[in-house]
């Protein structure tokens, strides 16, 4: 270890990995992450992609980021300004050098600052030769390309590959700089490219190249620690939301000795769902790659209606497609579950950035009297307990059910205590096995309690029956266009939906029970909130902090705890759109904060928002 | 089965009062295929007939089977959705050519590619009849609708030539007045593994009266259909004395006797994909008789059978039971204590 280096303990450090696509940025940050969840630190990322599958090399559409956001204490969020920015090319530190905290770290390879790099970024002068960056931030200008180059002579690669490997280079810089064990990023890259030796060989040279350097370049002056969370006990692993999706959907069919049906059309950021599913056959799941979104969550329907469980998965735009078949499951009470991972709309809008606009669309976006239950997930591990909650709820009560996460839930990743499915509740797909009487089957004949119809399957002896898009009449199924029938069918479907708030637990409080400002989120804001409400408590303001999981129905306890607060603030990646369900609902003039900038919202400005109502 | 059918024509009537309009074609349709099931099927709830929105697509609430009125043009995804969760069941499929072939073109295609064990019951009236009367793809250019009071300039499908155009496995046409034949052709595609699909011309007598009535009428029919049979030469007419012939490559009509012997005439052959090319370009056509019957028909493995071979093949060597929390504890894992 350098003998220059001093050691220095801190808490929280972000750092930012960007470079161009090619650059093999999120691989550097998913190993840091990886590393630093196995030392033990709770953490948070965010992974930001181009929209272009190939953007031209080294401009500014082309640039990849990763965001990692670590701690020794209980976080949140992945973190707002990064204390540090890897910069891999000129149009990488053009896009996010705007976001690096004053003073912070820059690390850049200087390899990649050519002329013709420089034009595409928009660069007139070189700004690691003309110093406009040493005055602000503590800048470290590494020929990563050529050191590569150097520690990989004599391997049987092309130069290109060979080049390709300085992110780990740069990835080495900075476990040297963070304190952090080679070995599990050796062990990883042994396995992953087993076949191919000489990979594996040229990415080891340059990771230990990287952190040779910062060992004896002495350039950098002190090396950080951060410790150990103090995290909550049990076993952990890193999840991001779309494997937490998935393992969700896959323990609610084992809990219920149902078979999972995927049904979906490739579309960003919901196709990994697919991609994982489509692994799992030896689970006994079944996937479908349809001919289109419609085609995808008919399939599901037709699957559900057939006795398996139906799942379908999409992003808004592909939700929109599907709203048809949505009122059908409605009509016809059958069992479905529909994702969406919302993106930035409206059309195509920001196909890879994230949002919560889809919230209008998920409750109301349907033609006639549709009510559907919607349920949001919070975190990514929570989207393993809300992928098992929309099942268990879709079966139990016959309906068609959305659940809402987005393209930072799905894409990001922390610490996960790993649950025991031992310890979760088994529920019965309660198909009908008979009809013991001697008239024809009634379809709709409900059971009081949920107020949901019975599961008949094709296949079972005497259950023959029709359904279908029509009015039914009530009990028989039959078609029915009787005014009073129609009434009474509307108010059934909907009371059936209110039923589920009968079974939801009380909603928990974080913070304060009555006090100056409730701070209300749903869905992906709720790390950020979090973070805000936590330090807003240190400060001794008695606020408290509210995560809504079913959106519809909402829970009963709500009117009350809303009443405990002489404000609301509801922090929306949107323009405001469950604050106006939150208004209409309970008539409370709930504040919005809101941000459509297709990336989380900071917990600092909600601390800011809040501070300024409070005192207002 | 048995040789003497335990089911009964009855048994597969519902109790639901028909809503078609009074001589319409659709009533013939159901009611052979209603006299056909008892000889295909034992077990009535195993059978599941799925339909889009049109006036063809009321049938399943006609039929005591299981029976799922879906929404417009949609119903190919619910059927490949249900045959994928339990391929034991039969599935028949009645769509029309405005919900088939318009709004619903692209899961018919898809289908017939996918060559799921679905069968297709087409009717084709070659107008919408629910919606009261609009021209439809299938509908002759010209055609003078409420929709195209100075006619139609759609050039029209042949619903034929586009399921083999999608690779579908068997191909067959029939007309609603047509009742042993429709019979025959049920219990063809009910024993044809893979998607079948039948083309069913269908008289709207509302709204498009009489559009197959060169093919119905007791006077002109025989002089306008090509009855297929497999291995039969390709003879028609009511003395029978015409015939398909291939000059080269381009088929011709001859008249057997005087230039022609019944030995000069083309040979049906279902599995040749040329031959089935042919015969659907013969629809509608000036020159040609108008062909019912198997147009096409090979087997290749269905949808539903690959994808059991799959999930088969995956499931070989695992412990089921231990899979869930194999996989909650993959990778990277570690103690917090
Ligand atoms: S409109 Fe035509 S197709 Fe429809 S029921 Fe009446 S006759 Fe039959």
């Amino acid at each position: 270890m350098s003998k220059k280096a001093k050691l220095e303990t801190v808490d929280n450090v972000t750092i930012r990995f960007a470079g161009d696509s090619g650059d093999g940025m999120q691989l550097s940050g998913g190993r840091f992450t990886q590393t630093s969840a196995i030392m033990g630190n709770d953490l948070s990322t965010l992974p930001d992609f181009p929209a272009e599958i190939r953007a031209p090399a080294g401009s500014l559409a082309g640039v990849s980021s990763f965001q990692i956001h670590f701690s020794s204490q209980e976080i949140h969020t992945p973190g707002e300004k990064p204390d540090v920015l890897v910069a891999m090319n000129p149009a990488a530190l053009k896009v996010h050098l705007k976001d690096l905290t004053p003073g912070g770290a820059l690390i850049i390879n200087k390899n990649a600052f050519t002329n013709k790099n420089l034009k595409l970024a928009g660069y007139d002068s070189d700004p690691t030769e003309d110093g406009s960056l040493e005055d602000y931030y503590s800048t470290h200008f590494i020929e990563m390309s050529k050191m590569v180059e150097l520690a990989c002579e004599g391997i049987d690669l092309s130069p290109k590959l060979i080049d390709r490997t300085k992110n780990l280079c740069a990835l080495g810089v900075l476990f040297w700089m963070y304190d952090r064990p080679l070995e599990p990023t050796i062990d990883w890259l042994n396995k992953k490219f087993k076949s191919k030796p000489d990979v594996v060989e040229a990415n080891v040279r340059a990771l230990n190249t990287g952190y040779n350097y910062g060992d004896t370049a002495e350039i950098f002056t002190t090396r950080y620690v951060v410790k150990k969370a103090k995290l909550a006990p049990g076993k952990y692993r890193n999840i991001n939301g779309t494997l937490a999706t998935c393992l969700g959907l896959l323990t609610a069919v084992e809990k219920s000795k149902l078979s999972l049906t995927f049904a979906g059309y490739p579309i960003t950021p919901a196709s990994n769902i697919l991609h994982t599913l489509s692994n799992w056959k030896r689970f006994g799941v079944k996937t479908y790659q349809a001919e289109d979104e419609i085609a995808g969550i008919g399939a599901a329907l037709g699957a559900s209606y057939g006795g398996s469980l139906g799942v379908t998965a999409s992003s808004g735009p592909g939700i929109a497609l599907k709203g048809e078949f949505l009122g059908l499951a409605v009509i016809t009470e059958l069992p479905l579950v529909v994702i969406n991972v919302q993106r930035g709309g409206p059309s195509t809008g920001l196909p890879t950035k994230t949002e919560q606009s889809d919230l209008f669309q998920a409750v109301y976006g349907r033609n006639g009297e549709a009510p559907m239950p919607v349920i949001a997930a919070a975190t990514p591990g929570d989207c393993y307990y809300t992928a098992y909650e929309a099942c268990r709820m879709a079966v139990k009560y016959m309906t068609p059910v959305m659940m809402l996460s987005d393209g930072y839930l799905v894409n990001g990743s922390e610490p996960w205590i790993i649950p025991n499915p031992d310890e979760m509740n088994d529920f019965d797909a309660g198909f009908v096995k008979e009809n013991l009487t001697d008239e024809q089957y009634l379809p709709y004949k409900r059971n009081k309690e949920t107020l949901a119809r019975g599961w008949a399957i094709p296949g079972t002896k005497g259950l023959e029956h029709r359904i279908g898009g029509i009015e039914k009449q009530d009990v028989t199924g039959n078609v029915n266009y009787d005014s009073d029938n129609h009434e009474k069918m509307v108010q059934i479907r909907a009371q059936k939906v209110a039923n589920i708030a009968n079974e939801l637990p009380p909603t928990e409080i974080f913070g304060e029970k009555k006090g100056a400002l409730l701070i209300l989120s749903w869905g992906s804001t709720h790390g950020a909130c979090k973070a805000a409400t936590e330090s807003l408590l240190e400060e001794g303001l008695k606020v408290a902090h509210v995560s809504i999981r079913w959106i519809s129905p909402l829970p009963k306890d709500l009117k009350d705890i809303l009443s405990n607060y002489k404000k609301i603030l509801m922090p929306e990646i949107n323009t405001g759109q469950f604050r106006q369900m939150i208004r209409a609902e309970f008539l409370v003039d709930a504040i919005g904060l809101n941000e459509v900038q297709g990336k989380p919202l900071g917990a600092s400005t909600i601390v800011a928002k809040a501070k300024e109502i409070i005192n207002e | 089965m048995s040789d003497k059918p335990l089911l009964k024509k009855a048994d597969f009537q519902s109790d639901q009062a028909i809503r078609w309009c009074p001589g319409c074609g659709d009533y013939a349709i159901l009611a052979q295929t209603q006299k056909t099931f008892p000889e295909i099927t034992e077990k009535k709830e195993d059978t599941v007939f799925i339909s889009g929105i049109g006036c063809s697509s009321r049938f399943p609430y006609y039929m005591n089977t299981f029976g799922f009125h879906t929404i417009h043009g949609r119903a190919p995804t619910i059927a490949s959705g249900l045959k994928m969760a339990n391929p034991e069941l039969s599935v028949w499929l009645v769509t029309g050519d405005g919900d088939g072939f318009s709004i619903g073109g692209n899961h018919m295609i898809h289908l017939l590619r996918r060559n799921v064990d679905i069968n297709v019951m087409l009717f084709n009236n070659r107008i919408y009849g629910l919606t009261k009367g609009q021209y439809s793809p299938t509908s002759e250019q010209g055609k003078v609708t409420y929709s195209t009071p100075m006619g139609s300039i759609d050039y029209p499908f042949k619903p034929t030539k586009l399921a083999l155009g999608a690779e579908a496995s068997f191909v067959a046409k029939t007309i609603d007045k047509e009742l042993k034949h429709l019979q025959a052709m049920i219990k063809r595609a009910n024993s044809h593994k893979g998607t079948s699909f039948i083309e069913i011309y269908q008289n709207c007598n509302i709204f498009n009266d009489g559009a197959f009535s060169h093919l119905t009428d007791r006077d002109t029919k025989e002089e306008q259909l090509l009855r297929l049979e497999d291995g039969e030469p390709m003879i028609f007419g009511a003395e029978k004395n015409k015939g398909i012939y291939l000059d080269g490559t381009s088929p011709k009509v001859v008249q057997i006797g005087k230039d022609y012997s019944i030995d000069d005439i083309v040979v049906h052959n279902e599995k040749d994909r040329f031959i089935g090319d042919m015969l659907a370009n013969f629809t509608s056509s000036e020159e040609f008789p108008e062909p019912v019957g198997v147009l096409y028909c090979k087997e290749r493995p269905s949808y539903d059978e690959l994808m059991e071979a799959q999930m088969k093949e995956a499931q070989k060597d695992s412990k089921k039971a231990k899979g869930l929390h194999e996989l909650l504890n993959a990778g990277d894992t570690w103690e917090v204590k």
